[in-house]
């Protein structure tokens, strides 16, 4: 088990003919994950060449749109490599679409497109996941994502974190364990799947034995998340939370202190998150040691 | 970016919002001649992106040219919250009946627009939402549907802008939205806003935060807004760069990629600073998710230039970033730098291509460069040498 991505996801990539999409193509395909084609309107009918986990040699077809796509190849997941500008038009053809799930992975969309997808989603039966993520991976089944598949493998861990490298990180302090999956939700100010998403999500999977919950200074997710714990989570969650020491935000006026109502402050995150009962690592080994105590009391062994 | 009053206003003008623009000046003399200009009393304001202006001795009214010029000598130079003034603007007095606020925002926690008014708000709303919150009205909205007439006068109804000066709230808040969406903002606030005599509505004061993403993707123009002579001169050259770079008050250099990876290994150095004299991370400086050589030389080049690092510390886990290029790229730096070079580097690789990579540096062999395998004992390193 693991959520939102198993090795039955049939993954198509918007914008497999850049050179991002082009690059992440054939690393999720080393991976082992199914993808299934691409879309490009200006390309459709050709295909591009990768190779797959195994080796051998694989066409991928192009396909003009998203709807196409679907019915060619039965895609249930689209990743998106498209420049910031055609973002939010390309996920609202996936939405249209129907497309069960899309993770964003574009950097530097504007946070109104953002806003509009996230609007125009309501209601309709896509998740999404970013943008300005590393997107998801369910380690020895696939990777609909950049996440490096090689840092670690399988695992009773369900990792949740806003930034990309500091995801990397904890799964590498943790490929003694492993992980059911590990999603990277993005850290801009609006995304798709937030932390308590994850975490309802990773409360529902049973292979998933320990959540690690990375978080970051700004805005107010870790605070709601920590109330989401304190009333629907049962299993153990151990968090860390990054920027004790960074520089002080810009202000956002009088307007932005009246909304959060917090200060946005690692500090704040931490005893919010100490209040429901998370243990909270001062650095990235300390918190994994941390879920390493949990998975051991529980008599699980490491690899 | 966060704008200054006379920008925000500039952008309020464009869309139709009643403002009185002034006249921007850096000198003394400059305010004197634009107050003679203008006539009778003026206002003299320090420009500069901090809030608590007027409570800092920033703002002043002038009841004539000398005074103006005598103002503006003043407050020309001062530091405001640590910024320096270097411009004022010289704008009519127009004393306000009643003061009012108002806001367009980004609501983050509800993934949708927010509009924040209060009619007994004024400078001191974030008082009055502290003792009086129901005069603070905070009414959502929807991205996918805007603010269109209706909604407008919806809003001013809610807020209750009173009769004599209804139906300009109504035409101001549809064009504040205009300013919110078609500039991109984060944050269009308006406080106060004013309602002056002969019931006239005005925005006196402006604050608006534009969305560097979508500035870059559609805003070519707000290039324009960007005031370079503010920075630290690091931050001037980071930003020349291309670099993500914040100064910092510290010892210890800091590199990395990915903004949380960062702002860990900031806090790591700071831990491990607390054995070592209480040396302090030194900078902020994301090389991002695709750095290559010539960005990793460049970092190196200005975290070299701070006279106040002792040490550095590179920390990378290469996802899209490889550890070779990285390794190349602090080999290609110290070359560049030859004898300039005088700083010790404790590297710390991990991820793609890390054997490579390693392999780079140990090839290198240089006597300032040591490499260390993990996060928690390269900061370790770091701060020793940086308190050596």
């Amino acid at each position: 088990m693991s959520i939102y991505l198993n090795k039955d996801s049939k993954i198509i990539v918007q914008g497999i003919t850049g050179g991002m999409g082009a690059k992440h193509t054939a690393l999720m395909l080393d991976s082992g994950a199914q993808i299934v084609g691409g879309v490009n309107a200006r390309k459709a009918g050709t295909t591009v060449s990768h190779k797959d986990a195994s080796g051998a040699d694989v066409e991928l077809p192009v396909f003009g749109s998203v709807s196409e796509a679907i019915k060619e190849t039965g895609a249930d997941v689209s990743v998106l490599f498209v420049p910031p500008a055609f973002t939010k038009d390309a996920a609202i053809e996936a939405i249209d679409a129907e497309m069960p799930l899309i993770v964003v992975i574009t950097e530097g969309v504007p946070v109104q497109d953002t806003a509009e997808v996230w609007s125009y989603l309501q209601g309709k039966s896509t998740r999404m996941i970013g943008p300005n993520c590393p997107g998801i991976i369910t380690p020895g089944e696939s990777l609909a994502g950049i996440t490096p598949h090689t840092i670690a493998g399988k695992g009773p861990v369900g990792l949740v974190s806003k930034s990309g490298t500091l995801t990397y990180q904890m799964m590498y302090e943790l490929r003694d364990f492993g992980f059911s999956t590990a999603i990277g939700i993005g850290g801009d100010p609006i995304v798709g799947t937030t932390h308590i998403d994850a975490l309802q999500a990773f409360e529902e999977d049973p292979e998933t034995k320990v959540i690690v919950m990375i978080g970051e200074i700004g805005g107010d997710a870790e605070e709601r998340a920590a109330d989401y714990i304190k009333a629907n989570i049962t299993k153990p969650v151990v968090g860390y939370v990054a920027g004790f020491t960074a520089p002080e935000g810009k202000t956002m006026g009088h307007a932005g202190a009246i909304v959060s109502g917090s200060a946005g402050t690692a500090q704040a995150k931490k005893d919010a998150l100490e209040a429901v009962g998370v243990k909270v690592g001062k650095t990235p080994s300390e918190t994994a040691a941390l879920a390493r105590a949990i998975l051991n009391e529980r008599g699980l062994q490491s690899l | 970016m966060d704008l200054m009053e006379y920008q925000a206003k500039e952008l309020f003008a464009k869309h139709g919002v009643a403002t009185t623009l002034g006249t921007v000046v850096e000198t003394a003399e400059e305010a004197r001649a634009a107050a003679e200009q203008i006539g009778g009393v003026t206002v003299i304001k320090a420009q500069v992106k901090a809030g608590g202006r007027g409570k800092a001795g920033g703002v002043k009214l002038a009841k004539t040219a000398d005074e103006a010029f005598e103002h503006a000598s003043n407050i020309l130079g001062m530091e405001i919250k640590g910024l320096t003034v270097n411009r004022v603007l010289v704008t009519p007095a127009t004393p306000p009946e009643e003061e009012y606020y108002f806001s367009f925002l980004l609501d983050r926690s509800n993934r949708q627009y927010l509009c924040i008014a209060s009619v007994e708000g004024g400078v001191e709303i974030e008082e009055v939402a502290k003792t009086n919150p129901d005069a603070v009205k905070k009414i959502g909205i929807d991205p996918g549907k805007g603010v269109d007439a209706v909604k407008a006068r919806e809003i001013a109804t809610e807020a209750k802008f009173p009769e004599p000066v209804f139906e300009q709230a109504v035409k101001m808040i549809e064009d504040l939205y205009k300013v919110f969406v078609e500039e991109d903002a984060t944050l269009v606030e308006v406080n106060p806003l004013a309602r002056l005599a002969g019931d006239k509505l005005e925005a006196l004061d402006g604050k608006v935060s534009l969305d560097e993403n979508a500035s870059e993707v559609r805003h070519p123009e707000h290039e324009a807004f960007e005031i370079r002579e503010e920075a630290d001169p690091l931050e001037a050259k980071a930003k020349d760069l291309g670099l993500n770079y914040v100064k910092l008050d510290g010892q210890v250099g800091i590199i990395g990629n990915g903004a949380g990876l960062v702002m860990s290994t900031l806090d790591v150095v700071a831990y491990a600073g607390e054995n070592h004299g209480g040396v302090k991370p030194a900078n902020f400086l994301d090389i991002g998710g695709g750095a290559n050589a010539q960005v990793m030389a460049n970092g190196l080049d200005v975290i070299l230039n701070d006279e106040q690092v002792k040490a550095v510390f590179v920390n990378v886990f290469g996802g899209i970033t490889a550890c070779d290029e990285v390794a190349n790229g602090i080999k290609g730096a110290l070359e560049l730098l030859g004898d300039k070079a005088t700083k010790p580097l404790v590297v710390r690789l991990d991820g793609n291509n890390v054997e490579q990579g390693r392999a780079i540096l140990d090839e290198l062999n240089h006597p300032l460069v040591t490499q260390v395998d993990t996060m928690d004992g390269a900061a370790d390193k770091a701060a020793e040498l940086a308190n050596a």
